[in-house]
């Protein structure tokens, strides 16, 4: 048993924002109730003090890149969700692009005997919608759904042709299962490497408008429309996207969406050559960020997702244009957040919310803190100081834009299952 | 004054004391281009190290014998013949070039910001001999000096650049250089080649417009800069090489648009009959040789100013050491 006393028991799911212990017994959360009254309970077990943090439901990202299978030298799934569990996430969804591609059965399993064996965290695997993430045929989807996946997605892959699109989503509808696509109109992109404007023109690189996102989403919206699937719009960047998405949610679509701490932070004035700055979509502009921050504060937004790309040294050391796309994410993803919340842009709750029950209603599940509910907790520090430093990440990657960042509030512990994975 | 450069990435981050300072620097070695004895001893034990991972045929020439000039001993690595071609990266290329203690390294690059990346990484000196569509530093100096030398100024001038400017180094470069004097760019060609953004070049209050009609963009022109046209680029998206022709070349009966003493300038390689008629290219306006011989002055000056020895003393001193 573990007790979890003192703490500011935040659950955007019931709206409790009040002191509460919370007893964990096994995998599962056994009560919770006001300060004090688990004692008796409570004898025997051991006591977690969390005064003067919060106590929210385990994080959920939606969006990462372990590697593993094919990629070890950049990520495994061992340092992955470590590093995961250090960022305060009990559960995490890789993406299906390792090597070969997650798009049947027998590399579900393996992920998942892997995960079973060294992972800190929950590790919920999301399906290559079609084989090999070409864009040709469905892969093994109704397969892959008993193996154990959440989603599907051919995610850094964008489905071309419109017609497997519905097909899959058709098919995926039927599964009650999400269908995440990262939006991407490939003509439009033509070998971009950052966002087009300014900055792009200045420093000579080749840049790609935000309609080629927003061309995309507004084809996956309709074809959602037309075949009343799920639709889950990955790492969304622009503001055009975001109108799209608010305007299918008016509408009553079941359209969700997700935005990247980076996105929310950075832009594309940020970019300078360095590949630490460089992934896809690319940092914004301006006014797209600042939509972005109105839209996780306004409910448009449904979660934040890292979308974690962890790539080893050799392969980001090198030209900007030739570097590939992506940043690491899980260890600064609440404190960018926070972030939001000190400058009085997002609520407290409302960030919580953006990485708890907003992912978990995506998925189709509910998250909240209350009697045999899973025993994954989030315990952290809105005032914490602390320094970011890549060299000492967990990830067996450093490209992360914010390293030797300072930032205010932190990840003091991560309870899976009933039991501390991470603590600071 | 006199100013240090650890580097010479870009035009853009050099204030205009900077570039008058390289500019006067070059003067000298105009002078011994005219010498009948060119070579100095002033780098003798010097080495620089030619990295051309593009093709390059002027630039690199002009490198090369501007380091001749000055007794320079010469690393020369070309694309061609690299290990880039056996799957080498660029930073390992560049540090085993540098254990062999070249002095400085001249580096011409097909990505934007790899001379900024090698820079980061290696202890020595890093001359950007043109990267990717960013910026070609010594192209935009040469053609000021051309400029300054025939109009006596380089302040508040009406300057037009004909071509694919969104790809053209040399007019980033060439707008970064004049607008710190208070020139007027007027940019011309294609519309697809002349995204608004090109405005928000140069510093806050500049003039930048863009035109498509060639008359416009002619009127009242001090300096015409033509660009070449980048075959290469034509299949993005396909525009044909006669369209370009019937509405950008620069004729004779085009230039008279501009103001009567205008002069034309062109980076090279030129091609006759495409962005340039041949009248035009041979005329009195044309300044297309003076360029190529002005290049030579302000590389050498540059050599000169970042192999160590050119900080402190002037370079007439060196002149009574010419050698062979």
């Amino acid at each position: 048993m573990l007790l979890i006393s003192n703490g500011r028991v935040m659950d955007p799911a019931s709206g409790t924002d009040s002191p509460r212990d919370i007893l964990l017994d096994g995998d599962r959360i056994a009560a919770v109730a006001p300060q004090g009254q688990l004692a008796e309970r409570a004898k025997g077990a051991e006591i977690f003090d969390a005064a003067n943090l919060i106590v929210a439901p385990g994080f959920i990202d939606l969006h990462c890149h372990l590697r593993e299978p094919g990629g070890e030298s950049s990520e495994t799934i061992e340092t992955g969700t470590r590093a995961a569990a250090r960022g305060g996430f009990t559960a995490v969804c890789p993406m299906p692009n390792t090597r070969p591609v997650n798009d049947n059965v027998s590399v579900t399993r393996s992920i998942l005997e892997r995960a079973a064996a060294v992972s800190s965290v929950r590790v919920w695997p999301i399906g290559a919608a079609s084989m090999g993430s070409k864009g040709e045929a469905l892969s093994e989807i109704a397969a892959m759904k008993q193996a154990g996946i959440v989603a599907v997605s051919d995610d850094g892959h964008p489905i071309a042709s419109a017609k497997l699109l519905r097909q899959v989503m058709d098919y995926c509808r039927a599964l009650d299962l999400p269908v995440i696509d990262h939006c991407e109109d490939s003509s439009l992109f033509a070998g971009a490497v950052m966002r087009e404007g300014k900055q792009s023109v200045r420093l000579g690189l080749r840049g790609m408008p935000a309609a080629t996102e927003s061309l995309a989403v507004a084809r996956d919206v309709q074809i959602g429309e037309l075949t009343s699937c799920r639709l889950h719009i990955a790492h969304l960047s622009a503001r055009a996207s975001l109108e799209l998405v608010r305007a299918a949610k008016a509408k009553g679509l079941p359209v969700t969406c997700e935005v990247t701490p980076h996105h929310f932070t950075l832009t594309d004035e940020d970019v300078q050559y360095d590949t630490r700055y460089k992934m896809n979509p690319p940092l914004a502009s301006r006014e797209d960020r600042e939509a972005l921050i109105a839209g996780l504060a306004d409910g448009t937004v449904d979660a934040i997702a890292t979308d974690h790309a962890p790539h080893e040294p050799a392969l980001k050391d090198v030209e900007f244009d030739r570097a590939p796309f992506g940043v690491t994410g899980f260890e600064t993803a609440i404190a960018l957040g926070l972030e939001l919340v000190h400058a009085g842009k997002l609520s407290l709750m409302r960030l919580v919310e953006l990485f708890t029950s907003g992912p978990a209603r995506v998925l189709g599940m509910t998250r909240s803190l209350a009697e045999n509910q899973p025993g994954d907790l989030t315990i952290f520090s809105t005032d914490h100081n602390w320094t970011f430093l890549a060299q000492e990440s967990a990830s067996k990657s450093r490209n992360s834009p914010f390293d030797g960042r300072t930032f205010r509030g932190a990840p003091m512990a991560t309870i899976v299952a009933g039991r501390i994975a991470f603590r600071r | 004054m006199s100013y240090r450069f650890a580097h010479m990435l870009g035009i853009e981050p050099l204030s205009a004391e900077e570039i008058v300072f390289l500019l006067d620097q070059s003067k000298p070695f105009q002078e011994i281009q005219r010498h009948p004895l060119k070579k100095l001893a002033t780098l003798r034990g010097k080495t620089v190290a030619l990295a051309f991972f593009e093709p390059s045929t002027r630039t690199r020439i002009s490198f090369a014998t501007a380091a001749s000039r000055l007794g320079a001993d010469q690393m020369n690595l070309q694309a061609e013949s690299s290990s880039l071609k056996k799957g080498e990266s660029l930073l390992d290329t560049v540090r085993t070039l540098d254990a062999m203690k070249p002095d400085c390294i001249v580096i011409r690059h097909s990505s934007s910001g790899a001379p900024d990346f090698v820079a980061r990484h290696l202890p020595l000196p890093v001359i950007n001999a043109g990267d990717g569509t960013h910026e070609h530093p010594t192209q935009a100096l040469l053609d000021a000096l051309t400029i300054r030398d025939r109009r006596g100024t380089l302040e508040n001038l009406n300057i037009t650049i004909l071509g694919d400017i969104l790809h053209s180094r040399v007019a980033r470069s060439n707008i970064h250089l004049l607008t710190k004097f208070g020139c007027r760019f007027t940019l011309c060609g294609p519309a697809m080649w002349l995204p608004r953004e090109l405005e928000c070049l140069g510093p806050a209050g500049t003039s930048i417009r863009r035109v498509t009609r060639i008359a416009e963009a002619l009127e009242g022109a001090d300096v015409v800069l033509t660009l070449r046209v980048q075959q290469e680029r034509l299949h993005e998206p396909a525009l044909p090489i006669d369209e370009y022709i019937l509405q950008y070349q620069l004729t004779p009966e085009r230039l008279r648009l501009a103001r009567p003493d205008a002069l034309v300038l062109h980076p090279g390689p030129m091609v006759r009959g495409l962005e340039i008629d041949p009248a035009v290219a041979d005329g009195p306006q044309s300044c297309v040789l003076e360029q190529v011989t002005n290049g030579l002055a302000v590389r050498m000056a540059l050599l000169f100013l970042m192999t160590g020895s050119g900080a402190d003393a002037p370079p007439e001193k060196d002149f009574s050491h010419a050698a062979d």
